[in-house]
């Protein structure tokens, strides 16, 4: 059934997000340190030892497929609700300091990504690229 | 008549929400397949959008959540809100391999502290340059460069002036606008196009709205990635802005 995938969701994102609020209280803060993230990994491992046991049909992936698809709109329906006026109106200093984290940011990416991306992006333009192809395992095991 | 219609939207705020997002990504992927042939995502462009929408929002009610303030348009809080993005965010982590999680996880960790620091230490250059000089204040606007939640927790927690606040929230802001409209036209050059420099880009950004709809309008698989390490990271800079970072900013000046 369709609600035990939505079920199986809304059960690892109350258990991540209780762990990582577990974690904040232990170090002090009053914030859930990682609590999306945690729940990310337990939906890998939950849904990955149900395959493996052939216990998890098609009907109850739908449930998860669903709000994988409903990412984007609710991203778009996110931005659609930011703050952007507060954002234009913070003046040089907080301007200046929002694009130079971005900037900056952006900048060490490919430092910590190791090889060095004007090869990869070169590549990339010319045929699908290796570096593309790395991405596609996750695809594949979405079926 | 107006009025009923009017009221039957109000009431039924999420599901008109649904209505209008719909009609907002049929109108994005109309334009980027017609203007941009398909070269600028469908996706980048229904953010653009909603974030020029926001702002017309945020311009017209002086509200703090964009066209939602709008009564008419309530529901895109609830529809975008943080319970049903989270919801969406860790249902994109079905098909992933763990293995490709922790082929990256090391360099993500290292991405996430360099991310705070950095971050952090831009926010503060530009406060120091601007000509603060009080520890609290330097220290609360580059937390707030961190991100808009961190700025304003590190700046209550050392009794910083609510206008430092409120810059350290607008920064924080700037920063997560900017990385929605950034991410997909930088992504070529930063080599963001695998899981690896997904999760990297994570870490070294880190603001999750932002990493969110930037990886989104990029490439949609790669969205697991980035938003694992990056649900780490404004916890990470309420660990250290207040505490490490404070400290360090104190010895400095």
């Amino acid at each position: 059934m369709v609600i035990y995938g939505v079920a199986l969701l809304a059960g690892c994102m109350m258990l991540g997000l209780a762990t990582g609020d577990v974690l904040g209280h232990l170090l002090g803060i009053e914030a859930n340190l990682g609590g999306v993230g945690i729940a990310m990994l337990l939906l890998i491992f939950a849904t990955g030892y149900l395959k493996a046991r052939g216990k998890l049909p098609e009907a109850t992936v739908s449930g998860i497929k669903f709000w994988n698809a409903m990412y984007i709109p609710i991203v778009v329906a996110m931005a659609a609700s930011q703050n952007v006026a507060a954002a234009l109106s913070g003046g040089a200093v907080a301007l200046l300091a929002g694009v130079l984290a971005v900037v900056l940011g952006l900048a060490m990416v490919p430092v910590f990504a190791g090889k060095p991306s004007r090869e990869r992006a070169e590549r990339g333009a010319s045929s699908s690229g290796a570096s593309h192809a790395r991405a596609q395992p996750a695809r594949a095991a979405h079926r | 008549m107006l009025q009923s219609l009017y009221d039957l939207v109000d009431k039924y705020h999420l599901v008109a929400a649904f209505a209008v997002i719909g009609l907002t990504m049929y109108l994005a992927y109309w334009i980027s397949e017609r203007f941009t042939r398909g070269k600028l995502h469908g996706s980048a462009i229904a953010i653009m959008l909603g974030l020029a929408l926001a702002y017309a929002g945020g311009k017209i009610t002086g509200g703090a959540d964009g066209l939602a303030d709008i009564t008419l348009f309530s529901g895109l809080g609830l529809m975008g809100g943080g319970m049903l993005r989270d919801l969406a965010i860790i249902a994109t982590a079905y098909g992933v391999r763990f293995d490709e999680v922790r082929e990256a996880g090391v360099r993500g960790v290292m991405a996430l502290f360099a991310g705070v620091v950095v971050s952090f230490v831009a926010g503060g250059l530009v406060a120091v340059g601007f000509g603060y000089t009080d520890p609290v204040a330097i220290t609360t606007i580059g937390a707030g460069a961190v991100t808009y939640i961190v700025g304003p927790v590190t700046g209550a927690t050392l009794g910083a002036s609510s206008e430092v606040i409120a810059l350290s929230i607008a920064a924080g802001l700037v920063k997560s606008i900017l990385t929605m409209i950034a991410t997909p036209l930088a992504a070529r050059w930063i080599g963001l196009d695998n899981p690896r420099s997904a999760m990297i880009f994570g870490g070294m950004i880190g603001t999750t709205s932002g990493v969110a709809a930037g990886l989104a309008a990029t490439d949609a698989r790669l969205v697991p990635y980035g938003a694992m390490t990056a649900t780490f990271y404004t916890g990470l800079g309420i660990l250290l802005a207040p505490t490490v970072l404070f400290l360090v900013v104190r010895g400095l000046v």
